[in-house]
């Protein structure tokens, strides 16, 4: 993109690997992680919903846990890793949870898909950690290892992205398969 | 959103002065409110001082058996930490009752209590709000208020808290730890955000240039029965319609020993309900003087015609909660 | 270049099984799970010089613009230029008043577009956009919808049914009638939130324009666009290849096409528009609120004896767009005397707009648990009260059903759901804190078709490649495109290669009405079956542009025989409600549904659980709000406007019964995009009702409302 201003007290320097590859830019400050994946290095996997952290359609991976990225300035996530949807099949094989979302017919329109795949797999991390969730047993301590991912739990966990067409059941199915 | 100035600190006191040589400038931890009122030019900083990389993101045990929340501990962190999880059971459903896992993995437990109000007309810079840009008005008051203040509110504003995490500090008698240009100072997490009065445009007691190091919660309250409800318009990923963190300390035969209750979603801060504690202290805990006791406490709202069905919601939501409290056995279990 | 003999199989020598009825998965799939499809404006060749366009909307909520200081927007770098109602490029006048942006300084509601910023870059855009000053004469606004408005009129169509219809004289019916439910219902402004917010990609080559945008139908952009323009349609190219989700805010130009168009004219550059979700729910429509009184007479028995439904709606001043809202009781139930009418009332508000299944949606939902209020007055099971009433001709026109067998989706779904141990006592199932109940309705949809075109083409390389203008909003349409095709063809499904969602394609319709894979698919079967044909009759190797047969199915689709068409349904809903929170949780959803021959076995499955979703989100969820002091609406985003989420979703069960309809087409298809939504709402409003034993009659079913009726 031409837009990019010299580099000046506005504009920042910024390091960041997407996928495996590194990349430096020359970034304006407002320039969100979601806006420099789609509009500067043209990975238009990660969508954009509301551009509030209000639908997760943006959802990446930031060093493996998964976040909003259209309300992260880039400049603040100089050095991060980065794992959008094109990297969960760097070798062109699929990652079990995208199989299983073909195989589950888990989405329609596809536009929260990528959304819901990097967070399927965050959620994945975040469950074999032993972090609860809202629905998860109060009296379960943190020493009882890796939570399992009921129905229930993959839920609640998901629920930070939305799906207007309404694949919930299958997109829950699908995540359900990967966890056996 | 106007172009900044992006700073990143490598000290506390590198970030105070760093804030103090930046007219207009914001600390910036998580983002995710901090962004999201930028793009919507609520906020218009001129300077992003980032904190968010200072050694502030760990949890540490204190000697009494409390424990100490660096600022910058992600809200998944602190909610999934084995002594929160332990010791503070309401903390840690406080915290995952609120917004995402997304949002919870990047949003901070300093930047959780800075959040502003989501009422619609702080969120639109073309609207009157006295919050937003004081001497406008409260376009609230005679707009739509369903999800706004019954207790607490003032003319100038009936805007709610929006903050889970912050009801069950209050309710813990938890602290803030703050470092300024003139040092450091702590404040009762119950009494670091204000009520409207005059001044609706000032949420909290932070002074200009404060940064929030990190909340400390005593062990007096470790371990203790508690728990957290929220009532909301769907299952997950919305703010509270009301709430309630509960901690308690009974005796064998039910007597209140020591009671912490605070609502949610009812007041411009969390709403500690002290003249419901004060009611229950010494009391056996039976749902009758659960009942009269938050009754107490709820005779002080003031509903609007759209949202005095908080009254009733927040009080079966407190009765429910303590008494669930009391009669399960497990002080850990709700 | 290979012989024809690869192409045997077009001519029927060696057939393989045919794909129609199975379930083949999405032939995007894998695109949308790598992320590599790409949507309006991810298009590839995103050029050096690609500009960005952020409008600005009107702050008051109704009047007219005095002034707009654009000097501040332009001193901020990057900015390149400012389009205000004073010097945007003219267009023509179009049909669609919505899309006449810029060219006057009327404000006739909160959100209309005063201005477009355009820079260099998405932080210039937004930036100059919000430094724009825009200064207003406001006038008093009138945004609340009565049904007293004194200014309440019955127009003569609401969308093309008729705003009032009578047969036989249902007001003395109702009065002699020993059994009567007057009851009212409401349901409140209601937004489609596609995930996708409306955006375009304009791009100007000399005289001609390409856009990549956000629709349900290409050549219906392409339309409205060269009027505006006053071009030639050959002048424009319109893509919309994928397209995420619009459940019919998409399918009529929204006006940032018009925008990017002109933006990319008066720059010269290449331009993306993508709507801020905060300003779509005023610009892309919604669903009217609906106000709704019902009258139903009954004998003893059961048996209908009248029905009146009326029903109020809102519309805007520029555009009168009246949701069909009573039509129901015209396709459901026999009754010999029946009055139903649509009244409208024109405020300060947004034009309302298509939203999935409008008209069924809200006229189901009132009539559905008017019937279910009946069932409870009679002390009558409320199947057995539907069953008895089950017409044997459409009772509004006295035509055939072309099929129907609500019966049989009424005991197919009793019998899966377990109906028949039901206690029908409300008010009696407590779990702990929890109530819980059941509750049933009937769905229905109508059978639409229109005419399209499309082509198919052998290639060389023993392959098929079939082209038409299809759109894929997320119904699957290509895969199930392809089947028609494959099984036309009698080749396997991976063969045949699909094109879709270009005006470079031949002409079809747009992705609206459950209309479109009866309306696509007539004329990729026709297309196919003269291919075939074609291929017969072909001797030698085929030339290298291939062997093409094009189809237009004008006249077959308009000249069907004189039959009423309707799909039909019935859904079932358990719920929970908490005592305590006044929360409502759907504990199970089931659907059973008499919809043609289903074609895709997957993706139909797909489209019914996702209507029902938005039926429980109808019911439980979702509702906007005029607001009284801004004008436009309260709720803008997806924080406040609670689509359901993961965790208001339960496992939906979806099925279907074998019906088999010889008066549809080729294809034997009923659309099944928006039954899902029309019965949703009220058997999860019925089954609230059986837990509470209070009825709710304002939608959506929100804590305040529940705990109100508890008491």
């Amino acid at each position: 993109m031409s837009a990019a201003a010299p580099e000046s007290g506005t504009a920042s320097r910024v390091t960041l690997t997407v996928n495996g590859a590194e990349h430096t830019l020359v970034l304006d400050n407002r320039t969100t992680v979601l806006d420099l994946l789609r509009e500067h290095l043209g990975l238009t996997g990660a969508k954009k919903g509301c551009d509030h952290g209000q639908c997760g359609a943006c959802t990446v991976l930031v060093d493996g846990r998964r976040a909003n990225a259209c309300l992260l300035p880039a400049v603040a996530q100089d050095g991060a890793e980065l794992t959008t949807v094109e990297g969960l099949a760097p070798d062109g094989e699929l990652h079990p949870v995208q199989q299983a979302f073909l195989d589950r017919d888990a989405f329609q329109c596809g536009y929260c898909t990528p959304g819901q795949l990097c967070s399927a797999v965050g959620v994945f991390a975040e469950a074999a950690a032993g972090h609860p969730s809202h629905v998860t047993d109060p009296g379960r301590t943190a020493a009882q290892g890796p939570v399992e991912l009921s129905r229930a739990e993959i839920r609640e966990r998901m629920s930070g992205n939305l799906c207007r067409c309404g694949a919930y059941p299958h997109i829950v199915a699908a995540i359900e398969d990967v966890t056996r | 959103m106007k172009p900044f100035h992006y700073v990143r600190a490598d000290s506390v006191a590198g970030a105070v002065e760093a804030y103090a040589a930046r007219p207009g400038a914001r600390y910036l931890a998580g983002g995710t409110n901090l962004m999201d009122l930028m793009k919507l030019g609520v906020e218009t900083p001129a300077a992003l001082i980032d904190v968010s990389r200072l050694p502030l993101d760990t949890v540490q045990e204190l000697p009494d058996g409390g424990l100490r929340a660096g600022a910058t501990v992600r809200n998944s962190d602190l909610a999934a930490h084995p002594l929160v999880r332990d010791r503070f059971p309401v903390l840690s459903q406080a915290l995952l009752a609120g917004a995402s896992g997304q949002l919870r993995n990047v949003a901070t437990t300093g930047g959780n209590l800075l959040q502003r109000t989501r009422c619609t007309y702080f969120q639109d810079t073309s609207a009157p709000c006295d919050k937003r840009r004081p001497g406008s008005g409260c376009a609230a008051r005679a707009g739509v208020h369903r999800d706004h203040a019954v207790l607490g509110a003032s003319e100038r504003c009936i805007a709610t808290h929006p903050s889970d995490m912050a009801v069950a500090l209050a309710a813990l008698d938890a602290e803030v730890e703050l470092h300024g240009p003139e040092g450091g100072r702590t404040v009762p997490a119950a009494e670091f955000h204000r009520l409207p009065g005059e001044h609706p445009e000032r949420d909290t007691v932070i002074r200009p240039g404060e940064l929030i190091t990190a909340v400390t919660v005593p062990g007096a309250t470790a371990g203790r029965p508690s728990a957290y409800r929220k009532a909301r318009d769907r299952a997950s990923y919305a703010f509270a319609l009301a709430s309630v963190a509960a901690v308690i300390d009974l005796d064998a035969d039910r007597t209140v020993r020591a009671v912490g209750l605070a609502f949610g979603g009812l007041a411009h801060r969390p709403w500690r309900a002290r003249l419901a504690e004060t009611a229950l202290l010494g009391q056996r805990l039976t749902e009758e003087a659960v009942a009269r006791a938050v009754d107490a406490e709820l005779a002080l709202a003031q509903p609007l015609a759209q949202n005095a069905f908080k009254v009733p919601l927040a009080r079966n939501l407190a009765v429910h909660t303590l008494s669930g409290l009391a009669a399960a056995r497990s002080p850990q279990r709700t | 270049m290979r012989p024809t003999a690869t192409h045997a199989t077009a001519a029927g020598a060696v057939r393989p099984q045919p794909v129609l009825g199975t379930g083949p998965q999405r032939l995007e799939g894998r695109e949308k799970v790598t992320g590599t499809a790409r949507y309006a404006t991810e298009q590839p060749h995103n050029p050096p010089d690609c500009a960005y366009a952020w409008p600005v909307p009107a702050t008051v909520a109704a009047g007219r613009i005095t002034g707009v200081d654009t000097s501040a927007a332009l001193a901020l770098p990057g900015t390149l230029a400012v389009l205000t109602p004073d010097d945007a490029p003219r267009v023509a006048e179009g049909d669609d008043p919505i899309l006449t942006v810029l060219q006057d300084h009327e404000v006739p509601h909160r959100g209309w577009f005063v201005a477009l910023a355009v820079a260099d870059s998405l932080e210039n855009a937004r930036a100059a956009a919000a430094a724009v000053r825009v200064s207003y004469q406001a006038r008093p606004a009138d945004v609340e919808l009565r049904a007293d408005h004194p200014d309440a009129f019955v127009p003569d169509s609401a969308n093309g049914h008729p705003g009032r219809r009578e047969r036989g004289d249902a007001p003395e019916a109702y009065a002699a009638a020993p059994v009567r439910v007057e009851t009212a219902y409401t349901i409140p402004p209601l937004h489609n939130h596609p995930m996708e917010p409306h955006s375009s990609y304009a791009r100007w080559d000399g005289d001609h324009l390409t856009v990549y945008d956000s629709s349900q139908g290409a050549h219906w952009v392409r339309s409205a666009l060269a009027k505006l323009f006053a071009l030639a349609p050959e002048q424009i190219t319109v893509v919309s290849e994928h397209v995420g989700g619009g459940f019919g805010s998409k399918g009529t130009p929204r006006p940032h096409v018009v925008l990017a168009a002109m933006a990319a004219r008066h720059t010269g550059r290449p331009v993306k528009l993508a709507l801020p979700r905060r300003q779509m729910a005023e610009v892309v429509g919604y669903r009217s609120p609906t106000l709704h009184t019902l009258k139903l007479g009954a004998d003893r028995d059961g048996t209908l004896l009248s029905v009146e439904h009326e029903m109020t709606a809102q519309t805007s001043r520029i555009k009168d767009f009246v949701e069909h809202g009573a039509v129901a009781a015209r396709v459901m139930y026999a009754v010999p005397h029946s009055l139903t009418t649509h009244r409208a009332v024109r405020l300060d508000v947004p034009s309302p707009s298509w939203m999935r299944a409008p008209g069924e949606a809200p006229s189901m939902y009132a009539l559905e648990s008017a019937m279910d209020e009946l069932a409870t007055e009679l002390g009558m099971d409320p199947i057995e009260l539907r069953l008895r009433n089950e017409p044997v001709t459409e009772p509004d026109s006295g035509l055939p059903f072309s099929s129907r067998h609500l019966t049989e989706c009424l005991r197919e779904g009793a019998r899966r759901f377990g109906w028949h141990h039901r206690d029908p006592r409300p008010g009696v199932r407590r779990e702990g804190d929890l109530l819980t109940g059941t509750g049933v309705a009937a769905a229905t949809y109508p059978v639409l078709c229109d005419a399209s075109s499309a082509s198919a083409t052998a290639r060389p390389d023993g392959g098929y490649t079939v082209r038409v203008d299809a759109t894929d909003i997320g119904t699957g349409a290509r895969t199930v495109l392809a089947q028609v095709a494959a099984d036309a063809l009698g080749v396997p499904l991976d063969a045949v290669r699909i094109e879709i969602g270009s005006t470079r394609l031949p002409y079809g319709p747009l992705a609206g009405g459950s209309a479109g894979t009866a309306s696509w698919g007539w004329a990729v079967h026709d297309a196919c079956t003269a291919l075939t044909s074609r291929l017969a009759g072909h001797r030698g190797p085929l030339p290298d542009g291939g062997l093409t047969a094009e189809s237009d199915t004008t006249e077959a689709a308009g000249a069907k025989p004189a039959f009423a068409r309707h799909a039909f349904g019935a859904h079932f809903a358990e719920v929970q409600v908490d005592t305590v929170s006044g929360e409502v949780r759907v504990r199970r959803l089931l659907g059973v549904y008499a919809a043609g021959r289903i074609l895709n076995s997957r993706t139909a499955r797909s489209q019914f659980i996702g209507g029902m979703t938005m039926g429980l989100g109808m019911a439980l969820t979702e509702h906007s709000t005029a607001d009284p002091v801004l004008g436009g609406f309260a709720e803008r985003d997806l924080a406040s406007y609670h689509v359901p989420a993961h965790a208001d979703v339960p496992d939906i069960d979806a099925h279907w019964v074998d019906e088999t309809d010889t008066h549809l087409g080729p294809l034997g298809a009923k659309g099944i995009g928006e039954i899902g939504i029309t019965g949703t709402p009220a058997a999860v409003g019925n089954a609230v009702h059986h837990a509470l034993g209070v009825r709710l009659r304002d939608l959506p079913l929100t804590p305040d409302k529940v705990l109100a009726a508890l008491g």
